[in-house]
């Protein structure tokens, strides 16, 4: 390779920030998210297989401010990253794929996934299982 | 199913090497992402408390079992399809980006094997 100072894709330093480049990033990085989120799911597992000691430990992590932030966050991240990905599906079938409508729809989509967020965690508290 | 073009077929796997394997099976994960992490979602809600006795006896009732551990191979697979492009985008460097890439790799089959296995005690000892 004897090209080395060839930009890079996704040369991001060359973009003007708008919606369509916002969400993207925004996507990869509740994606990134959702991949620690992963980790905690599978230590959720681990932890209830290892029994009611673990489990209990586990848990805990998650009942203060930093672990209750955490859960918010990816709440919010699940909420955003499956109705943006169910965006890009829709692309994938050449749907929805106009420039005005791209814009229209991804403010459409953080709107859902807000709303998702609220009503998830006002249906957990109201029944006390968060 | 293939979803490469005829001549894609004839000629190989493309610039990237490995044709349209990686782009479909991102899509199919993501596709079985919607319904079971929705499900997943909707069942905590649904239960009367997140003690472990209750998430026990949820998570150990057989549909609930094999719905987990699917949930657990689509995610994990998904995630390292996802990460493993943002990895091939942002690391530049050839050395670190194949260690990267590897330890990604390494990191999700634990994850999934880690998972899966632990479904499977979980509805083994309830289930007694």
């Amino acid at each position: 390779m004897s090209q080395p100072s060839r930009p890079l894709s996704p040369h991001l330093q060359v973009y003007r920030w708008q919606v369509s480049n916002t969400l993207s990033i925004l996507h990869r990085m509740t994606g990134v998210a959702l991949s620690v989120g992963a980790l905690a799911l599978v230590g959720w597992l681990l932890a209830l297989a290892a029994g009611q000691g673990s489990f209990l430990q586990f848990s805990d992590l998650f009942r203060g401010f930093v672990g209750q932030f955490l859960l918010l966050g990816w709440s919010f991240a699940f909420f955003y990253h499956l109705c943006n990905g169910i965006r890009h599906l829709a692309w994938d079938i050449d749907r929805g794929f106009d420039k005005h409508f791209a814009r229209k729809s991804g403010l459409f989509v953080v709107a859902v996934a807000v709303l998702l967020t609220l009503v998830f965690w006002g249906v957990a508290l109201a029944g006390g299982a968060a | 199913m293939n979803s490469r073009s005829p001549l894609g077929s004839a000629l190989g796997h493309g610039s990237a090497g490995s044709g349209t394997g990686h782009w479909w099976g991102q899509r199919l994960s993501a596709v079985a992402l919607v319904p079971l992490t929705l499900w997943f979602a909707v069942s905590l809600l649904g239960l009367p408390g997140l003690d472990y006795y209750t998430v026990s006896a949820w998570a150990a009732a057989p549909l609930h079992a094999i719905l987990l551990v699917l949930l657990v191979i689509a995610l994990v697979y998904h995630s390292a399809l996802g990460t493993q492009v943002i990895a091939e985008d942002y690391i530049h460097t050839p050395g670190s980006r194949i260690v990267v890439l590897a330890l990604l790799r390494f990191a999700h089959i634990a994850l999934a094997a880690a998972g899966v296995f632990s479904v499977f005690l979980i509805a083994t000892r309830a289930g007694a």
